[in-house]
């Protein structure tokens, strides 16, 4: 075993922690794990140029085999033009028209619908598509119900409003039998000689986790809640 | 209805329209004068653009590493070192737009009404309907595959729609989605590079390092300590790859397997919650980019790491909620 290929792993953590620029990081550590993993004693210079081929055609392929992950600018203008014509505006409007919707209600009904959808294997939500144009508006507009928002109260909303969103699609998605999660569970078990699990029953085991997800996201919204309540209370 | 159609031609259709809206924002920049590092800027989109565009041309390395026609991946590989020096040298910055006035968008949000609403939700359903419709149309397609069709077909519906409500000009195509993408910055491209260096990990034996180091330190024979530590190392493998499917079949084999489903414990339950304690650890890591970092700058918040600040209390708290279900469970059934 060549142990020194954590190295690249050190160089992430480090890179984090130090905020430098996380792309060159990552790159850096790529290219340094795959120099080291080729790394041949008897030939060092053979092994370098070998390595740093093999690094540069590695990272080529991936990065182009990966290119749907990039998938989501197509909805970018969508977006950005709804946003032109009083998108977040009109969002805003609408809660601040509603006496029982807070922030954190919010958050916690937009979580449990994206947890339904998912159980019903509906591809709903995504931060481009649904927070940033509808979910985080909303919030904000709640919580100036309230009263005055600080800059840092604001910041903790909008983090609030990603986090219903992961929270949401994490924990729920399994809830689905044929979802890539269960079924990479289901092939991996199948591969070490599990083969007796089911899709359905490892479906059925996901059920608890998605339930207690959304009455622990339900506990911390709350919070926030009366975070934003104190907070408008304290300045008027 | 059965399509004898070759989907990939779509998709690397949808990636070269992506591939031309990433153009028109290097081109943006380039036309921004105040912009001080315009030309380090404008480089940095449009390479990434003509990565997008060009990506089908590019020759496919098969299993036993011999190197098919097209494109050489090195030259990709190259370009994508010369984005992250452009980006490391901060080289990548917002160029200026002129404000839309309050009032002025006040004024617009007053005349359609909710109806600003309608590009949106048809951006979403249509996108959640032709997910569940394409694998009957296309039931040989790769898996996977219907979901990224989906986005693209969804995409080009919502931007029909949202033309033809507004009426706003065309132009505003290339601005809007220009603004969002600068705002996101070099960042946005992020999940793609990491999704790299996974493959550069797993060339250079990683996983197996990982899943060998967990092994010889976890004591066998007590199923609570083999699911606190099989729990754990999900988490932890998973904060470092940034992706809880790269780290479940690694940690699953290396520790689920021998000190977790040998000591009795049910695979089923083992599989589902193994997978769901490695999304502890995607709530807490900067390497899980597309769900941290990405959304982060889509917000404009203060730091990157304020999404997962805010989710560190509830994944701690999941984590042993896993533990503890695990064990529960696995004696009762």
């Amino acid at each position: 075993m060549n142990y020194w290929v954590l190295i690249g792993i050190l160089i992430i953590v480090i890179g984090f922690a130090l905020k430098l620029d996380s792309l060159a990081v990552v790159l850096f550590a790529g290219i340094v794990t795959a120099l080291i993993g080729a790394f041949n004693i008897n030939d060092v210079l053979g092994s370098l140029t070998n390595g740093f081929d093999t690094a540069l055609t590695t990272l080529g392929s991936a990065f182009v085999n990966n290119r749907l992950m990039s998938l989501f600018f197509l909805t970018l203008p969508v977006i950005g033009i709804g946003e032109r014509y009083g998108l977040r505006e009109r969002a805003m409007t609408m809660i601040k028209g509603m006496k029982v919707a807070t922030s954190g209600r919010i958050l916690t009904f937009y979580q449990a619908i994206r947890e339904v959808a998912g159980f019903f294997s509906l591809r709903l939500g995504g931060h481009p598509q649904f927070v940033r144009p509808l979910v985080e508006p909303m919030a904000q507009a709640a919580a100036e119900v309230e009263g005055t928002v600080d800059s840092n109260l604001e910041d903790e909303i909008k983090g609030a409003a990603a986090a219903s969103e992961n929270y949401g699609n994490f924990f729920a998605q399994n809830t689905f039998l044929a979802s890539s999660g269960v079924l990479l569970i289901v092939g991996t078990l199948a591969d070490l000689g599990y083969g007796e699990v089911t899709a359905s029953q490892v479906a059925l085991w996901s059920l608890p986790v998605a339930i207690i997800a959304l009455l622990l996201a339900g506990v911390q919204f709350y919070l926030l809640d009366r975070k934003i309540k104190a907070n408008g209370k304290g300045q008027e | 209805m059965v399509l004898d159609f070759n989907w990939n031609i779509i998709l690397e259709a949808f990636y070269a329209l992506a591939g031309f809206l990433l153009i028109a924002c290097g081109v943006m920049v380039f036309q921004d004068k105040e912009n001080k590092t315009r030309f380090g800027g404008s480089a940095f989109w449009i390479i990434t653009g003509l990565i997008f565009i060009l990506g089908g041309f590019v020759g496919k390395v098969d299993a036993d590493g011999v190197m098919g026609a097209g494109i050489p991946p090195q030259v990709v590989g190259l370009l994508v070192i010369v984005l992250g020096i452009l980006s490391a040298f901060k080289q990548v910055n917002m160029s200026h737009f002129e404000s839309i006035s309050n009032a002025l968008k006040e004024e617009r949000a007053a005349k359609l009404g909710n109806k600003v609403f309608i590009p949106s939700i048809v951006l979403a359903l249509s996108a959640m309907l032709i997910a569940q419709l394409l694998p009957n149309i296309m039931p040989d397609a790769q898996k996977g595959l219907g979901g990224q069709i989906a986005i693209g077909l969804s995409a080009v519906i919502g931007l029909v729609c949202v033309l033809l409500l507004t009426r706003s000009k065309l132009s505003n195509v290339v601005t809007d989605s220009s603004r969002l993408l600068q705002q996101m910055g070099p960042a946005s491209i992020l999940p793609q590079l990491l999704a790299a260096l996974g493959a550069l990990f797993t060339a250079a034996g990683v996983g197996n390092v990982i899943g060998d180091l967990l092994a010889g330190v976890v004591p066998g024979g007590n199923l609570l300590i083999g699911i606190i530590i099989y729990c754990i190392g999900m988490a932890l493998f998973t904060i470092i790859m940034g992706n809880g499917f790269a780290a479940f079949a690694v940690i699953t084999t290396g520790i689920g397997v021998p000190f977790v489903i040998m000591q009795g414990g049910n695979p089923a339950i083992v599989g589902a919650l193994g997978l769901t304690a490695g999304y502890c650890g995607t709530l807490l890591t900067p390497m899980a980019a597309n769900f941290n970092i990405v959304p982060a700058n889509l917000l404009e918040t203060k730091s990157q790491y304020t999404i997962i600040k805010y989710q560190a209390p509830v994944a701690l708290a999941m984590l042993v909620v896993h533990i503890a279900l695990m064990y529960g469970l696995c004696l009762v059934f």
